[in-house]
């Protein structure tokens, strides 16, 4: 499945709009990388174990807003945008939204 | 009086490794970002929706960079005092620009791993990951991401 940010698919035309389709996960953070998160904020640089979870969340939610691009029957989803909010202290979701079409070769 | 003279040991003590370490950090960092934008250069990114006319048959996927990046102790208590008067935090300014620019140079690696010669559509999202500093920022996450145009054999050799 085609995933682009784009309105349009350079080689492609659209040939029917299915609708939005969208995907989120709300993730919470581990207590022990909590606690290393606070020995950074005094050192400083970069929560590596941070930057995965949320690669791995987003990329959970990505995979559900294909899953249902696919049951309406697309082929690809475009003009997808990513919006991160921190909903508690310690919890944030992730959420992933675009439309789904279908494609074909021009 | 013993408690008063810990807490101000306790808070200088990490004052100063935050100024140590965050400072050694910082220009560590910022070597490597400009390493790496010299070597990712030739990698167009545009922030524009609409790809130019030679890319019309390349193939596209959509790439993403992110980067959780902390503040230092010194930073924090610096951006206190300045809320005090008010006006530009430079402690924050740099801590943000470094962010974006690791997760835009993440962004381009990934590109450039698929074999793609620009990323159209540029978006950049930032947000502040829960509140481990009390009061302060705490630390940011920086998310970018964009269409990569990805060269096919139909439009390498007579459209460039």
């Amino acid at each position: 499945m085609l995933i682009s940010n784009m309105e349009v698919v350079p080689g492609k035309r659209i040939t029917q709009h299915l609708g939005l389709v969208q995907g989120s996960t709300v993730r919470a953070k581990h207590a022990g990388k909590d606690i290393m998160a606070g020995l950074k904020n005094i050192f400083g640089g970069e929560l590596s174990s941070y930057t995965e979870l949320l690669t791995e969340s987003r990329d959970e939610a990505l995979e559900r807003m294909q899953e249902q691009a696919r049951s309406l029957g697309a082929n690809a989803v475009v003009n997808v945008r990513f919006s991160t909010s921190s909903i508690a202290a310690g919890a944030s979701e992730l959420f992933v939204y675009g439309s789904a079409v279908i494609i074909e070769d021009r | 009086m013993g408690e008063l003279l810990f807490q101000i040991g306790l808070f200088l003590g990490m004052l100063s490794l935050g100024y140590l370490f965050g400072r050694r950090n910082e220009r560590k960092h910022y070597r490597s970002i400009q390493a790496r934008e010299d070597e990712l250069r030739s990698l167009l990114v545009l922030s524009t929706k609409i790809p130019p006319r030679s890319m019309l048959s390349h193939s596209s996927e959509m790439v993403s960079g992110s980067v959780v990046i902390s503040v230092d102790y010194f930073k924090t208590v610096v951006a206190g005092l300045r809320s005090l008067v008010g006006g530009r935090v430079g402690a924050y300014e740099s801590l943000l620009d470094r962010g974006r620019r690791e997760a835009i140079l993440r962004m381009q690696q990934e590109a450039k791993t698929l074999g793609a010669d620009a990323v159209l559509n540029l978006k950049l999202e930032t947000s502040r990951i829960g509140d481990n500093a009390g009061k302060g920022l705490g630390s940011i996450e920086v998310l970018a991401y964009g269409t990569a145009m990805i060269p096919t054999r139909a439009s390498a050799p007579d459209n460039r």
